[in-house]
């Protein structure tokens, strides 16, 4: 275990070091959810029913979550392009823990996700986002979202490793994007058609949307019937359990097997 | 006996999908030497390093490396081994001294900082030290790389085709690092397609053609195996026979014809055979002469010498590994 936490901090450290050298990457990936909360929050936001700051409001949660889930596919990427350029050889013919590897790139990606949080929470309040509930319950909250992160970067990581290849997974990890589409990341569920809306209910991104928003309180919509979204928190933690407990295994397992 | 072999691995297989990239292969490195694997693209000298440094697992046969059973104690293999594959294996994003302190770090190196300025500066890298390996040329890629292995002394080096495409400079300074490194101890494995730089480096090669040690020998051995390629060029197709019957009486082999260009070779069997016994011989024949060539041999020739032709070559497996 001591050569996990070891080999664990090298292997972090490397990948914060990568991002000192490269921060233009980091910058841009956050302009993306900023740019979307500004398009659907006064675009998307004027045909809906809600007024315009309540649904900027309940958009970003749902936004913040979207972001997160697209874990799957920074995961995916960096896994696939270590991999693609054989620095992966390297370290599996090192005496370093097998687990080390992935757990670096997922908590190094916790540091990116912390930092990358802030400005966009900033324009969040500047169109009109509140924290109206307790401060702890606020905590609760990021602490949800990093937790959610985390299980979905250890799922990137799996496939990642699995397709090998950096063209095939961005291809894939495109397709991602389209997963807080069927969540109430961006709309109620309340609206969509029977079969769609418990889909969309059972959907891991609107379990936790819906309990950023209870733990922010900024929660005028019920998150839906299904179990996981009535109690969105106790289904948040289902869910980051249940993605935990089968992906970091089969990363682990991967990585260590490479190809054989 | 384990002891005195630094390598030793008896009847390796390995398949990918239809393509039997190894097909029992034995060998046997003692400590302290360097051994030449020298073969063809597709022979499987990559996937021979890549079982033997812990990689991949072998379909059939075992191996012993650094003393310790390679499937069974992988990790204390690992721990005694550095490998230097084909694909650049730093990470592009880090500079070079970055790189080298990760690797340190993760080899517990006590004082990685030390051991790193000096790499850098004995591979000429110190002035681009600081700069994201993904701006090195190929050649510094190489040079970091082996670096990277060397941040603490291996009991056993790996090095896979290590100057294949690679500049004079790059090459002279890999070519000493083995040199020093054997001189303190470590065992070398290389993978080649040069004979040159075996016959350099190698106290012993093997040579490897589909997937099996076709020979093992000092490169001294093998070239009195192979001798040199003679060929000659002539004015008349009257004359090309004249010139195959002295080559096929001084070389002892079977001559080949390029009757566009006029000329015939043969790789000769006859190691003390010299250019000026060459050109007497065929001027007293009385041959119209052009141009008489007599060259070492070429691993081209030593593989027409010394395996067998006959059978189709498998091409393409070093190639499909990359892709993998």
């Amino acid at each position: 275990m001591s050569m996990l936490a070891y080999d664990g901090t090298a292997m972090l450290g490397r990948q914060l070091l990568r991002m000192r050298n490269n921060p233009g990457l980091l910058i841009l990936t956050q302009t993306m959810p900023v740019s979307m909360l500004l398009f659907f929050g006064y675009v998307f936001g004027s045909a809906l029913a809600m007024p315009g700051e309540a649904y900027r409001s309940f958009l970003v949660p749902g936004l913040l979550v979207a972001t997160a889930a697209g874990g799957i596919m920074t995961g995916m990427f960096q896994a696939a392009q270590d991999t693609h350029r054989g620095v992966t050889d390297r370290f599996r013919t090192l005496p370093m823990s097998r687990a080390a590897v992935p757990l670096g790139q997922a908590a190094a990606d916790l540091v990116a996700t912390a930092v990358g949080t802030v400005p966009f929470l900033l324009v969040g309040l500047a169109v009109g986002w509140r924290i109206e509930g307790g401060l702890l319950a606020a905590l609760g909250a990021v602490g949800l979202l990093m937790l959610f992160r985390f299980a979905c970067v250890w799922a990137g990581i799996f496939l990642g490793l699995l397709t090998r290849n950096e063209e095939a997974a961005g291809q894939l990890g495109g397709s991602t994007f389209l997963l807080p589409l069927l969540s109430s990341a961006y709309i109620p569920t309340s609206g969509l058609p029977g079969w769609l809306r418990t889909v969309a209910e059972w959907n891991p991104i609107s379990a936790v949307a819906t309990a950023l928003r209870d733990l922010f309180g900024n929660a005028p919509v019920p998150g839906g019937a299904a179990w996981p979204v009535a109690h969105p928190v106790a289904g948040s933690l289902m869910w980051c359990a249940v993605l935990l407990g089968v992906f970091v295994p089969l990363a682990v397992r991967q990585y260590a097997h490479g190809e054989r | 006996m384990t002891s005195t072999y630094a390598v030793l691995s008896e009847g390796l297989e390995k398949r990918y999908g239809k393509v039997h990239a190894l097909r029992g292969l034995d060998l046997a490195v003692a400590e302290g030497t360097v051994c030449g694997v020298l073969g063809p693209n597709g022979a499987g000298k990559t996937t021979a390093v890549r079982l033997l440094t812990t990689l991949l697992r072998p379909d059939a046969g075992s191996a012993r490396v650094a003393g310790h059973d390679l499937t069974r104690e992988a990790a204390a293999v690992r721990r005694r081994i550095s490998v230097t594959g084909q694909d650049t294996s730093v990470d592009g994003d880090l500079t070079g001294r970055q790189n080298l302190l990760l690797f340190g770090r993760l080899h517990r190196v006590r004082g990685p900082a030390g051991r790193t300025a000096e790499l850098l500066d004995r591979f000429g890298l110190a002035e681009a030290a600081d700069r994201p390996a993904s701006t090195y040329s190929g050649g510094m890629l190489r040079r970091l790389d082996l670096a990277a292995s060397l941040i603490r002394r291996p009991e056993v080096l790996f090095l896979d085709e290590p100057t294949t495409g690679l500049d004079p400079v790059s090459r002279t300074l890999i070519w000493d690092a083995v040199r020093d490194l054997t001189a303190e101890g470590t065992t070398v494995l290389l993978t080649t397609q040069y004979l040159e730089e075996a016959d350099q480096l190698a106290d012993d090669i093997a040579l490897v053609d589909r997937g099996r040690v076709a020979h093992t020998g000092s490169p001294a051995q093998l070239k009195a195996l192979v001798g040199a390629h003679a060929e000659v060029v002539v004015t008349d197709p009257d004359a090309l026979t004249k010139a195959a019957a002295v080559l096929d009486r001084l070389t002892g082999a079977q001559p080949s014809f390029d009757h566009e260009r006029g000329a015939v070779g043969a790789v000769s069997k006859d190691p003390t055979l010299t250019l000026p016994l060459l050109v007497r011989t065929l001027d007293a024949a009385g041959v119209p002469l052009l141009d008489v060539s007599l060259r070492p041999p070429t691993l081209d020739d030593v593989f027409l010498r010394l395996t067998d032709t006959t059978a189709p070559a498998t091409a393409t497996t070093d190639d499909k590994e990359r892709a993998a």
